[in-house]
Formats: structure tokens, C-alpha cells, sequence
């Protein structure tokens, strides 16, 4: 079958998908956007985190159907080629990455939960970050230096808007 | 395999009907795992995600009746003040991730006895409202539940929403697992107290193959408060001991990767004294904050 939605801004249709195809695959294999990973196909993971229609989901779990003609966002997404956006530059300067598999999807849901807490004026509680990433694992870091990350873009970016 | 995309509940219906395997999709979250595993190959995917009904909840005669399509992250968000128990229940699933996408009228469908809706819909007496070509009936939620994995669902009907009377007291709920967030219940309980009618609702997971209610644990527990219930006396902890054990006894769990037997009937009966010291608290606080 068909499919066309748009990713990252840009529309795009691709050709041949497969009827149970998930959205990850989509992305990854025929539209050539390796960002979001592929780890456990079942949502327990969620280092293939995407926004569709702005709302951060599993990409493994989304039939490549479902997503026609919504917006999809994806890692690759956040911030203009060959620059970095603040999520992505607080992440180096913490040390949170380390062999970078679950970082995409860790990104994405960061970067969620920092536009909620801004739309609110506010930078996320302690509690409230690990909530929000509960979904995505990391098997390399222990997370410390990845809630170092997170309260650091908070900091940063605390007084931009939207 | 081929995959539909109905923009109206009666092409839905009709699908659904020409094709009584076709396997319906709303969320995802246990469809797509079964898909990407490749123990699901329906002749027919059909998506239910365009169906606007099924996107929306209102309130009909002080019912809440909630579209079968509303992922549990609005049911906490717009919800959790009428639907308190469901709510709770809600906040327990999976990650943020998981909740933007899943559903209660999927998890319904699933019909696992560890879904974590369970509880809390036999705890408040839900009723599901399912449908067909045939014409649209209800289903008390306690006969819902038919074995394993199996419910009442025939092979033409979809499920069209939830219908929930908001609470005249407390509801709690209460989970097991090895950790918050991603976890399929070792063991949940939910618990309502209903002192417009003075009853008791109890839903039992993860403890028996399909989920259930605690029907002795609910007689045992509305007798005791029958004094109380205008007082807003203390419960004596002996009365809340034996409800726990009332409810680990209406339990039938087995032995599975995620916990043993024994173990699941111990946290039930913890799990059913906690809830009710908790549910009693608040009804006891009610009292003071309306007076």
C-alpha cells in the first residue's frame, strides 16, 4: 500500500509498505531516517520514540497505516542539519550518551516533557523527569548523568518560548 | 493481509462483519507486538483510530460513557475527577509512550486477565457497550470476562464505549510489580466504596484467568460498614484483615515467570486491607472537608 504523511515538516509518500508494517520501520527502511531504533518491537524501550501529531509514542507500535496523513517527528527533526539542538548539546556536555542506542528516543521524550514544563513556565521536578523517560531505557549510564542532562537543557532553555 | 481504515462507526460495523477475523487496531500496543512477532497475521487489519465516536467521551444521565479509542493519558487527565478508580488504574500503565496510544476499549478486547483496567471497571460496574450490524447492547463488565484471553465479544461485534457511573464514595487501586513503569501486574486490586447504595465493588488481576470480583469479600465488608456509613466511624483494623483475606480467598492464581501462587494470594490480601484503610481514610476526610 501507499503511504504519505509528514515527517519532520516535509511530506512524504512511500510506496510498497506492507500492510503490518510498523511506522518505525517505515522510517527507518523506506524513508532512510535511521534516527529512531530498533531494539524490542514491543514498547517496553522506547528508543524508538517519535511525535505523531505531537505526542510521544512508540514508533514499533504504530501500523505504518495509522500514521497516514498525520505529522510525524523524529530525532532528526529537532533541530537543523549540522546543528545541535539544546536537548541534544546538554546530553554531550552531561556525558549522558554512552553507546548512543536508547539516546534518539531519550532525546524525543525530552524534549516533550521540556516544552510541556515551559509552556507552564516552569523546569521539571526530579520526579517528574523520571516519569516522563520511565519509558526508555538505558543500559549504559544509570541514569544519573542523563537526569544531569535533562535539568541542564531544563536550565537553558527555561526562558524560550515555543 | 490487508489493512481498512473506516471513517464512520458503521463502515467500522460493516467491516467487521464481512470479515469476522479481521483483527481491529486502535493503539496498537498489544495488536502491533503480536504483529511485529509474527504471531498475528489477521486477513484484515482494521484501524479504528479514524472513528470519531469512539475518540471522545461525554456524560449521559450522570453516566460517563467513554469511547472505546480514548487513550488512558486523557482518561488521567480528563478524567480523573469523575473517574477516579479508572484513573488510578490508568497512571499504572506502561510509560508516557504507552499512554498516549493505549485504550481502555483495547485493553477490553484483549481481555487478559493482567489488563490493568479490569479492576478498577469490575470495582465500579462498568458496563460495555458493544455493537455489530445486528444492533448495539451492554455487558455488565462482570460478564464480560469468559477465560483467558476470551470474552463475550461476538466475532461481529466491536466495542463501542465504556459506561460508568461516577463514584458516590472513594476508589482506590493498587498494583504489583518489579518496578513503576512498564510492568504487567503480578498482582492488582481495585476497591470502591458505594455508600449512596451502601455497597462494595472489588476487582481482583493478575490472580485467577480471568479477572473477577471478591463477591463474599464485598458481602462481608457492606455488613460491617452498615453502621458506619453514617458515622464515618473508625474501621476497626480486624474488620480491614479479614476483608483482605476475604479477597485473597476469592483469588485462583497459578505460578508464572512474573510471581508464584502463594505470593499473589499474600500481596492480594496486603493489597485489599491497604486500599480499604485508604478509601476509608478519605471518605472519613470527606466528611470533615464538607462539614
Amino acid at each position: 500500500m501507499r503511504l504519505t504523511c509528514t515527517v519532520n515538516g516535509t511530506e512524504q509518500q512511500v510506496d510498497d509498505v506492507w500492510e503490518g508494517e510498523s511506522l518505525l520501520y517505515v522510517l527507518r527502511e523506506r524513508m532512510g531516517l535511521p534516527g529512531s531504533k530498533n531494539a524490542c518491537e514491543q514498547g517496553e524501550c522506547g528508543s524508538c520514540t517519535v511525535y505523531l501529531d505531537g505526542l510521544p509514542v512508540c514508533a514499533c507500535l504504530v501500523a505504518a497505516g495509522q500514521a497516514e496523513g498525520r505529522e510525524v517527528g523524529t530525532v532528526e527533526g529537532l533541530a537543523a542539519p549540522g546543528e545541535l539542538h539544546p536537548v541534544q548539546q546538554a546530553f554531550l556536555d552531561a556525558g549522558a550518551v554512552q553507546c548512543g542506542f536508547c539516546t534518539p528516543g531519550l532525546l524525543v521524550a525530552t524534549d516533550d516533557l521540556l516544552a510541556r514544563a515551559r509552556a507552564e513556565g516552569r523546569t521539571p521536578a526530579d520526579a517528574e523527569i523520571r516519569e516522563a523517560l520511565a519509558g526508555n531505557l538505558c543500559r549504559c549510564t544509570g541514569y544519573e548523568k542523563i537526569l544531569d542532562a535533562v535539568r541542564l537543557a531544563a536550565d537553558r532553555t527555561a526562558g524560550d518560548a515555543r | 493481509m490487508e489493512f481498512l481504515q473506516p471513517a464512520t462507526w458503521a463502515e467500522a460495523l460493516e467491516a467487521k462483519a464481512a470479515s469476522r477475523d479481521a483483527v481491529p487496531v486502535a493503539g496498537g500496543t498489544d495488536v502491533m507486538v503480536a504483529v511485529n512477532f509474527g504471531r498475528l497475521r489477521p486477513s484484515l487489519l482494521l484501524d479504528l483510530t479514524r472513528v470519531p465516536e469512539l475518540q471522545q467521551w461525554d456524560t449521559e444521565d450522570g453516566v460517563v460513557r467513554l469511547g472505546a479509542g480514548v487513550p488512558y493519558a486523557r482518561v488521567i487527565t480528563e478524567l480523573g475527577d469523575r473517574l477516579p478508580g479508572l484513573a488510578m488504574a490508568a497512571r499504572t500503565i506502561g510509560s508516557p509512550q504507552i499512554r498516549n496510544r493505549g485504550t481502555v476499549g483495547g485493553n477490553l478486547a484483549t481481555a487478559s486477565p493482567a489488563g490493568d483496567a479490569h479492576p478498577a471497571l469490575l470495582a465500579a460496574d462498568a458496563e460495555v457497550e458493544v455493537a455489530s450490524v445486528r444492533g448495539t447492547r451492554r455487558i455488565p463488565v462482570t460478564g464480560f470476562y469468559t477465560g483467558v484471553k476470551r470474552s463475550a465479544l461476538a466475532d461481529d461485534e466491536l466495542i463501542a464505549a465504556i459506561r460508568i457511573r461516577p463514584p458516590s464514595g472513594p476508589q482506590q487501586y493498587s498494583k504489583i510489580g518489579t518496578r513503576n513503569a512498564m510492568v504487567i501486574a503480578v498482582a492488582a486490586f481495585g476497591l470502591a466504596l458505594h455508600p449512596d447504595r451502601r455497597a462494595v465493588g472489588t476487582g481482583i488481576g493478575s490472580a485467577a484467568p480471568t479477572p473477577r470480583r471478591a463477591p463474599e469479600a464485598e458481602e462481608f465488608l457492606a455488613g460491617e460498614l452498615d453502621g458506619l456509613w453514617d458515622s464515618r466511624g473508625e474501621l476497626p483494623a480486624s474488620t480491614a484483615t479479614r476483608f483482605g483475606e476475604l479477597v485473597s480467598a476469592a483469588a485462583a492464581p497459578i505460578d508464572d515467570v512474573r510471581g508464584t501462587a502463594r505470593y499473589r494470594v499474600h500481596a492480594l490480601s496486603v493489597m485489599a486491607r491497604r486500599t480499604l484503610t485508604w478509601a476509608w481514610a478519605d471518605y472519613r476526610k470527606e466528611a470533615t472537608t464538607c462539614a
